[in-house]
């Protein structure tokens, strides 16, 4: 057994958290640079600005977005760990403190029907634990802005709809956001499990490095047909029209109920804020 | 194109959808928390915190501001939140409202039938957004924290006109309903 800390998953959460608000991933501001090459117009200005952004942010320890998110984390604990405390806890100092510190956007209200229900530090965290073999911990920090989720949806599809139906409906949800989730997306889905399964499943999916296609090799194709379907709907960079509508699409697939065809779709903006650390 | 606020009936009529613009003067932000308030005040036939006539509001809840700044992040909440409010203020002589993707129909006959436009700014853009912002100030409910009501000092600030007063969108989605 590895003894540890939570000290340290605080301290851990707290640079997470300052990181993921103020420097874009190297491979989402790539992709944002490709999208500029290729756009024209309208897109191209949209996506010059968006590339100029993550330069100040990071030059001046700025929030990208002032929608710092509700911070979702998800925390991977080796068996072999022996936790100090409660690392529920421990993960919620280190965002209350980041989010203190940092002069970034306290979204959380503690009651959804009271808006003056603010909880003065960000916190809770969405945490999510999964037990892993080995003695070390793995954490995945993303803040989510609200526009984006706003604009996701679990269905439960009928499994005649099959593959095609799949595609069709992500379309679809990525057509009714228009502008609205801030495109170009990265576009996380969860098939089959069950309703909340495939729900986490499309918000892990998110946190794939970007474009890193499934391992499976059929749903890497599926990854790159709905990806080619999304853009072909010319929604474009903030719903202005264009080539870029999204940067990728992940999928993770789950065995799921012969009646079933569980289907989450949830739509990260371009402001793809995730950073993770290895404790 | 320079818009200058207050902003008058006829600049504004000369707009199109997809327009870019840069706007110099004063805008007031107002979200989801603070529109309620603002039509409480309405209802009741109360003063509002500030004049609509001519006046931009922004749908913006910026970052905490660091010391030595203007403002914190500061790019546009989503607009379609608002659209219940956004017809009667523009119906009372708000001339632009400032925000991201689009709206619902109402909004945009509002703007046709009022001689107001939406701006469209780019949403993630906060750090860029900011450095527009010469001054800002909270002018009323400081209680709601980001979603207070401030009045900003813009300075060039970039959009695009999203709705025009002849009814024309620049969303491809709308593309389906034309108007005029």
């Amino acid at each position: 057994m590895r003894e540890i800390d939570c000290e340290i998953i605080t301290e851990t959460v707290y640079d997470l958290a300052l990181e993921a608000n103020y420097l874009l991933p190297e491979r989402v501001l790539e992709a944002l640079e490709a999208a500029l090459a290729r756009e024209t117009g309208v897109a191209r200005a949209v996506m010059a600005m968006l590339v100029e952004n993550a330069r100040i942010a990071a030059a001046t320890r700025t929030p990208l977005c002032q929608d710092c998110g509700l911070v979702v984390v998800f925390a991977e604990i080796g068996r072999e760990c022996h936790l100090s405390g409660d690392p529920c806890a421990a993960i919620n100092q280190g965002v209350a403190r980041a989010y203190q510190e940092g002069y970034l956007r306290k979204s959380v209200l503690a009651d959804p029907f009271r808006r003056d229900s603010n909880t003065g530090d960000n916190t809770p965290a969405v945490v999510h634990t999964v037990l892993t073999e080995g003695d070390r911990i793995r954490l995945h920090l993303a803040p989510k802005g609200g526009g984006s989720e706003n604009m996701s949806v679990v269905e439960m599809l009928v499994p005649a709809v099959g593959r095609q139906g799949v595609i069709d409906r992500v379309v679809a949800q990525v057509v009714a956001g228009g502008g609205k989730p801030c495109p170009p997306l990265i576009i996380g889905v969860g098939l089959g499990g069950t309703l909340e399964k495939a729900a986490l499943l499309s918000k892990w999916a998110i946190m794939r490095p970007l474009g890193e296609p499934s391992p499976d090799a059929d749903t890497a194709e599926l990854e790159c047909d709905i990806l080619a379907a999304v853009n072909a709907t010319g929604v474009g960079p903030m719903g202005l029209g264009g080539k870029t509508t999204a940067l990728a699409v992940h999928v993770e697939k789950h065995p799921c109920h012969i009646a079933s065809l569980p289907l989450a779709i949830n739509l990260q903006c371009h402001a793809a804020r995730h950073q993770q650390a290895t404790i | 194109m320079q818009l200058t606020t207050p902003l008058d009936k006829q600049a504004l009529a000369e707009l199109r959808a997809g327009d870019a613009v840069a706007i110099t003067g004063t805008v007031y932000t107002a979200r989801d928390a603070a529109h309620a308030k603002l039509f409480e005040l309405l209802d009741a036939g109360q003063e509002l915190p500030f004049e609509l006539e001519g006046q931009v509001i922004y749908y913006c809840g910026p970052s905490p501001t660091p010391p030595g700044k203007a403002i914190g992040s500061a790019g546009p909440t989503t607009a379609y939140r608002m659209d219940a409010f956004a017809p009667r203020l523009y119906a009372l002589g708000l001339a632009a409202t400032i925000g991201k993707g689009d709206r619902s129909r109402s909004v945009r006959e509002a703007c046709e039938e009022f001689g107001a436009i939406y701006l469209v700014a780019v949403g993630g853009a906060g750090a860029l957004l900011a450095q527009r912002v010469t001054a800002a100030e909270v002018i009323a409910y400081p209680e709601l924290g980001p979603e207070a009501i401030a009045r900003l000092t813009v300075a060039a600030f970039p959009a695009i006109v999203g709705y025009d007063t002849a009814g024309n969108s620049i969303f491809p989605a709308d593309a389906q309903h034309p108007r005029g």
